[in-house]
């Protein structure tokens, strides 16, 4: 597989940061940093990092299977996470989650079908002290009421 | 950057560069005390260092409050192989989330005090081990480490001190288990997070069979301060055997939310009323979760406690991460245990079978009490469930799930049998969310 030269060079890092001949400890970083690069976990994907890691394609796809981020199917381009642990659900997260399945149109960790937001339902995102909160792909977004949810979705489509 | 405003009853020693003009450069960090520890640390003995984090009563942040100094003292002086310090930046227990603001607010403070363990343990190597859904902290972290090593705060023979240090970023991807360290070592050689049986510790056998020195990114912060003022003053800010500050992630029912810098043994009281300035909506106080989800639940009438590790023993509860949750009388406590055992179940790594299949069972037995479905002979069988699995398991989760889920069953009876004979729940939710 090609890569972007940004993304090789943090492979290249990578491969530097552990004890020699431990290159196994970049398979978790290295499959993360490759999602975001090219959208979910593929076959190919698995082959390509047990090689660069030089582990079995095996290795690399049980870690995939354990790890909540590591998608093996496409995700939405904007990844919509609505967190309803406990300090979210006091403040009304799970209305919140409710209202996104209604504004988005799909479920818990389903995707639209022009394939530009999915919708998941997640686990303490570590802001609980500004909750209700929603992180869409990386970004936090604190206090989140369903009009700010409207809102931010919105902007998302509009830059479609 | 600040997510709320400051209470002047907090007592700023980890974050007192936070709100500072580009808190997190180096040069901020230099012109206000950065790096002076680390240079004392230098002139220090090994076991001077240590001594003065024991002295200080530094007990670990994570959730554990295992104190640091002792567990510093474990990793053996001599080794073959080399010993590492690795710093547990998985921050995932519900309630909690102040590690996420040392490191965006103050990094340089956090490489300072994985230097100083280095320096006393003997390690040259560190790594920060970051939750995945904090993808902007490793650019935080490798923005302050690059700005380290460029001005020579990091890599070989540091401000001209012979001492060589190299600390690297590590990413997670999604699991609260990694957070217990022994399944946060499997994640970093590349596996998935299952607990070690232990011995042999991390300090003797830990990341890629080397000693291994694991501490919370709070523990960390805390080191430079104790070096840099003695082990003593950081002791006095705290209760006996509990010292100084910790951040206090204050969230739910409350006023004014936030996370705030009190000394250990602030009491619980105090913190809702005067730092969370009240219960939303002048409503009554039910329950508190003391420090985070593994906690079990204080009552409205057990919160006139100093929250520190000893008095939450006592008083049956833990004083965990510093997650604070505080739940007015509109909560209804089923819903809560629910909530709390779907996220077990969720994150139960599978690997030891009381909570494997325990978290599972007690989730589907919440769920149909929530539901109306329940029998009386549930409450108690909740209970007694979550009792099998009190220490069965290689880590603390299946405890973790246990011990909430007890302390409400036990506390809050009359919730559960509010919802017998096809009662629909009492309180205002209704909906019910599917967590797969």
């Amino acid at each position: 597989m090609t890569f972007s030269p940004e993304l090789e060079a943090k492979f290249a890092k990578l491969l530097e940061t552990y004890p020699p001949g431990r290159t196994r400890s970049a398979v978790i970083p290295m499959l993360l940093f490759a999602q975001d690069e090219v959208g979910h976990i593929s076959n190919e994907l698995i082959e390509e990092v047990a090689k660069r890691c030089k582990v079995t394609p095996l290795q690399v796809d049980e870690v995939v299977g354990y790890y909540s981020m590591l998608h093996r199917k496409p995700m939405g381009k904007y990844h919509v996470q609505v967190c309803t642990n406990i300090s979210c659900l006091l403040t009304g997260g799970e209305e919140l989650y409710h209202h996104a399945e209604k504004t988005l149109g799909i479920g818990n960790k389903e995707v639209t079908a022009d394939g530009q937001f999915s919708l998941e339902e997640v686990e303490c995102i570590g802001a609980c002290s500004w909750a209700p909160a929603v992180q869409i792909n990386y970004e936090f977004h604190h206090q989140v009421t369903a009009e700010r949810l409207d809102q931010l979705v919105g902007e998302l489509r509009k830059r479609q | 950057m600040l997510y709320n405003e400051p209470s002047p009853l907090e007592v700023k020693i980890v974050t007192k560069r936070f709100g500072l003009p580009n808190s997190a450069s180096l040069d901020t960090y230099l012109a206000n005390d950065g790096f002076k520890a680390f240079f004392k640390a230098i002139e220090m003995t090994p076991e001077q260092i240590i001594d003065e984090v024991k002295v200080s009563a530094l007990r670990g942040r994570g959730g554990a409050g295992f104190p640091a100094g002792l567990k510093w003292s474990f990793v053996p002086r001599t080794s073959p192989k080399p010993k590492y310090v690795i710093v547990n930046a998985d921050e995932s227990e519900p309630g909690t989330c102040k590690d996420r603001l040392l490191m965006e607010n103050d990094p340089q403070q956090l490489i300072e005090g994985i230097l100083i363990a280095g320096r006393a343990i003997d390690a040259h190597k560190g790594y920060i081990y970051i939750r995945g859904e904090y993808r902007y902290l490793i650019d935080v972290m490798d923005r302050a480490i690059a700005e380290a090593y460029s001005r020579g705060y990091l890599g070989k023979n540091i401000q001209g001190t012979g001492f060589d240090f190299d600390i690297y970023t590590h990413t997670g991807a999604g699991a609260y288990e990694c957070g217990e360290e022994t399944a946060l070592l499997d994640s970093i050689e590349g596996k998935r997070g299952i607990p070690r049986m232990k011995p042999p510790f991390p300090a003797v056998s830990g990341a890629w069979q080397s000693p291994t020195l694991l501490n919370n990114v709070e523990t960390l912060s805390a080191v430079p301060p104790i070096i840099r003022d003695g082990g003593a003053a950081f002791a006095a800010l705290g209760t006996p055997k509990n010292g100084g500050t910790r951040m206090v992630c204050l969230s739910g029912h409350i006023n004014k939310p936030g996370v705030y810098e009190l000394p250990v043994g602030f009491n619980l009281l105090r913190m809702i009323y005067e730092v969370g300035g009240g219960m939303r909506n002048g409503k009554k106080l039910k329950a508190v979760v003391p420090g985070g989800s593994s906690c079990p639940l204080l009552t409205a009438d057990e919160c006139d406690i100093a929250m520190d590790f000893d008095s939450l023993a006592k008083a049956k509860s833990m004083l965990g991460s510093g997650g604070t949750v505080i739940l007015d009388e509109n909560t209804c406590m089923v819903k809560f245990a629910l909530r709390i055992m779907k996220f077990y179940a969720h994150e139960s790594c599978g690997w030891c079978i009381p909570c494997r299949e325990g978290t599972t069972w007690l989730k589907k037995m919440l769920q149909r009490m929530h539901d109306g479905g329940g029998q009386k002979s549930d409450i108690p069988l909740i209970g007694e469930l979550s009792k099998n699995m009190l220490g069965r398991t290689f880590c603390a989760l299946g405890d973790a799930a246990a011990m909430p889920t007890i302390s409400i069953v036990e506390k809050f009876p009359e919730d559960f049998e509010a919802h017998l004979n096809g009662h629909p729940c009492p309180y205002e939710h209704s909906h019910e969310a599917v967590l797969v």
